[in-house]
């Protein structure tokens, strides 16, 4: 039990300030699809945490409504403390403080590795233009592409796309990261990269939660498996559990496709 | 083929060398020609009909402007001749068709206007020249205001004010194009972004501007600003006779920039959107700094397109009284005095150089632009 000093009375019902990500009762609907049913989620801090599931089940949804590129539409979302509403000034806070990694990287094509990593930096954190340079060289060298830094996106290959952008990421230094398909968009040859990347960000303490189809990764690294279907959670377990002994008939279905 | 060979393994062991391409791919203008002008015998004819009639025409271009043409001499050597150019006729007219009714003793000044903007806007728009931030601040803040006290003048700087009917000719049009230019991109740019807003009442301002100017001829507008406006404005608000074409056309063609700018944020993926919107930077810093920049490079040659048709429409200014370049040449070549057999054909060659060339200067501009931007991030 969480003892009662740990909750802050705001208005209505108290946030637990240990956990990093809170979702409650969620609901999301795409016009009259129901994406997104009942989602209850509590992650704490440090925490990484791998969702699955078959493809349309509202996994990425349900990462997107964390910093509000999607709106969920009835339940709280609740990001370091902070429940997200419409006001647009804490939107922006809370995502500064949120790193995403997207499947297609979504880097910024027109700007050089190095001016993608450094223009938040910048002009959200207002740091000067040195300062960031030097933050994102360092950033771009951990993830092992810092000989790339003058190179514009469409000069990478994919993998260096994706750890360009998980740089890009970092150099916010959010303390929550939230990653979306890291490795589905990307030649065989060049998952291996980009998941060393992440495992050794895993390795840091950020609360991380991922979104792959990677069971190695999260064997590895996760400290509890979320697996989704129609919309709903479906069973979290420990890795461990979840792919020798999943309780939920759904999971076994899912694991005896991909686990060939 | 046997059955063993075809299932023993395949296996090469040695890399195969690079080898120089065979003579008949060798790359070259013989192997470019027989490619592309005389793949086959239709083409080849057609190539040769086309390189005759260019030959034919710009023979006779040629000879009317430049072997036919009269260089020196008087009203009467061009009377007498009736099959080239008469070049004296401009060399005389050149000073109207630049300045049109503007004082002589006072034309130093549109000179050194004229001048001073040309090295601005070189400074500004060549991309190795240094400190380009600075020329176009001065271009933007110093130069409009430093052009005004120049051209129009302000007495307590013993700068007789000369009154705006007076000034003419190819003054008129570089004013107004350069006015139209410099306003219609950034109003253009803002329109177009409230026409995609997601307040309805910011939105529909901008659409209904956008659709009403679009929706009406340039001349229609012209007449309104120069006639309805003074109607309904009192005398002491009524703007200037020239600055009322000059506002037209500067708010006509931003309805027509803001399609085009709306054209390349389309063309700006959601993808660019979000990794913004996740990074937590904010609706102005993204548009400036990620969409813009991306949406306008896709854009430049309908951007640039329009700056050229702009450029054209200011001969329109003439009906609403103004003399303009055109009008000028128009002038010029009814003088009585020198009335003579090429004298139109002269004037008009004369203006259609001129603004061919301006027009062929903004297109090439842009094309190395485009390749320039497009450098960096091509995948």
């Amino acid at each position: 039990m969480m003892s009662q000093a740990m909750y802050t009375a705001t208005k209505g019902t108290p946030y637990n300030q240990a956990m990093a990500v809170e979702l409650r009762d969620v609901n999301k609907w795409f016009g009259s699809f129901h994406a997104l049913k009942n989602i209850n989620l509590s992650v704490p801090r440090g925490q990484r945490i791998v969702v699955c599931g078959p493809s349309g089940s509202g996994k990425s949804t349900m990462i997107r409504c964390i910093n509000h590129l999607e709106q969920h539409q009835s339940g709280e979302v609740i990001v370091n403390g902070k429940a997200l509403t419409e006001d647009l000034r804490k939107i922006d806070e809370v995502r500064s403080n949120v790193g995403m990694v997207f499947q297609h990287f979504n880097l910024f094509s027109h700007l050089t590795v190095l001016e993608n990593c450094a223009l938040a930096p910048v002009w959200v954190r207002k740091m000067p233009q040195t300062a960031a340079e030097e933050l994102a060289r360092h950033y771009l060298e951990r993830v092992r592409i810092a000989e790339k830094a003058d190179s514009y996106p469409g000069q990478l290959s994919g993998g260096q796309q994706q750890r360009a952008a998980i740089a890009r990421a970092l150099c916010m230094n959010p303390k929550i990261m939230l990653v979306d398909e890291p490795t589905s968009a990307l030649d065989p040859e060049m998952v291996k990269g980009v998941l060393d990347t992440m495992v050794s960000l895993a390795g840091e303490g950020m609360t991380m939660l991922c979104v792959t189809h990677e069971m190695g990764f999260a064997r590895e690294v996760a400290d509890r498996v979320v697996f989704m279907d129609r919309g709903e959670i479906v069973e979290t377990n420990t890795p461990h559990q979840f792919f020798t002994n999943s309780r939920s008939e759904r999971a076994r279905q899912f694991l005896a496709q991909i686990l060939k | 083929m046997s059955d063993q060979s075809m299932h023993s393994p395949v296996v090469s062991s040695a890399l195969i060398p690079a080898m120089a391409p065979p003579a008949d791919v060798w790359p070259g203008p013989v192997t470019w020609m027989k490619k592309n002008l005389f793949s086959t015998p239709s083409s080849g004819a057609l190539t040769i009909c086309f390189i005759l009639l260019a030959v034919w025409l710009l023979q006779h271009f040629l000879s009317f402007a430049i072997f036919n043409a009269v260089w020196s001499g008087g009203r009467d050597s061009c009377r007498a001749n009736g099959e080239g150019a008469c070049w004296p006729f401009i060399a005389e007219k050149f000073d109207y068709l630049r300045y049109g009714a503007y004082p002589v003793s006072e034309r130093w000044r549109v000179d050194l206007a004229e001048a001073l903007a040309a090295i601005l806007i070189v400074w500004f728009l060549w991309t190795k020249a240094p400190r380009r931030k600075v020329a176009a601040l001065l271009f933007f803040l110093v130069y409009p205001v430093a052009a005004f006290v120049l051209v129009r003048g302000v007495a307590f700087l013993n700068l007789p004010v000369i009154d705006t009917t007076l000034w003419g000719g190819l003054l008129i049009t570089l004013l107004m194009s350069i006015v139209g230019i410099v306003f219609s991109l950034p109003i253009g740019v803002i329109l177009a972004l409230g026409r995609r807003s997601e307040l309805p009442f910011v939105k529909a301002v901008c659409v209904t501007f956008i659709e009403v100017v679009r929706g009406v001829p340039f001349i229609t507008v012209l007449f309104m600003a120069n006639f309805m406006m003074p109607l309904f404005v009192p005398d002491y608000l009524t703007p200037d006779r020239l600055l009322r074409p000059l506002i037209a056309i500067a708010l006509f063609s931003s309805a027509y920039m803001a399609e085009v700018v709306r054209a390349g944020l389309q063309a700006i993926p959601k993808s660019q959107y979000e990794a913004a919107n996740a990074l937590g930077i904010s609706y102005f810093s993204m548009m400036r700094l990620i969409v813009l920049p991306q949406a306008l490079t896709i854009v430049i040659p309908s951007i640039v397109s329009t700056f050229i048709g702009l450029f054209k429409d200011t001969t329109l200014v003439a009906i609403v009284g103004i003399a303009d370049f055109l009008r000028a040449v128009e002038t010029a070549r009814v003088d009585p005095s020198w009335a003579g057999p090429t004298i139109s054909s002269t004037g008009y060659l004369f203006a259609g150089l001129v603004y061919w060339g301006f027009c062929f200067g903004m297109s090439r501009y842009s094309q190395s632009m485009e390749r320039q931007l497009a450098r960096g991030h091509k995948s």
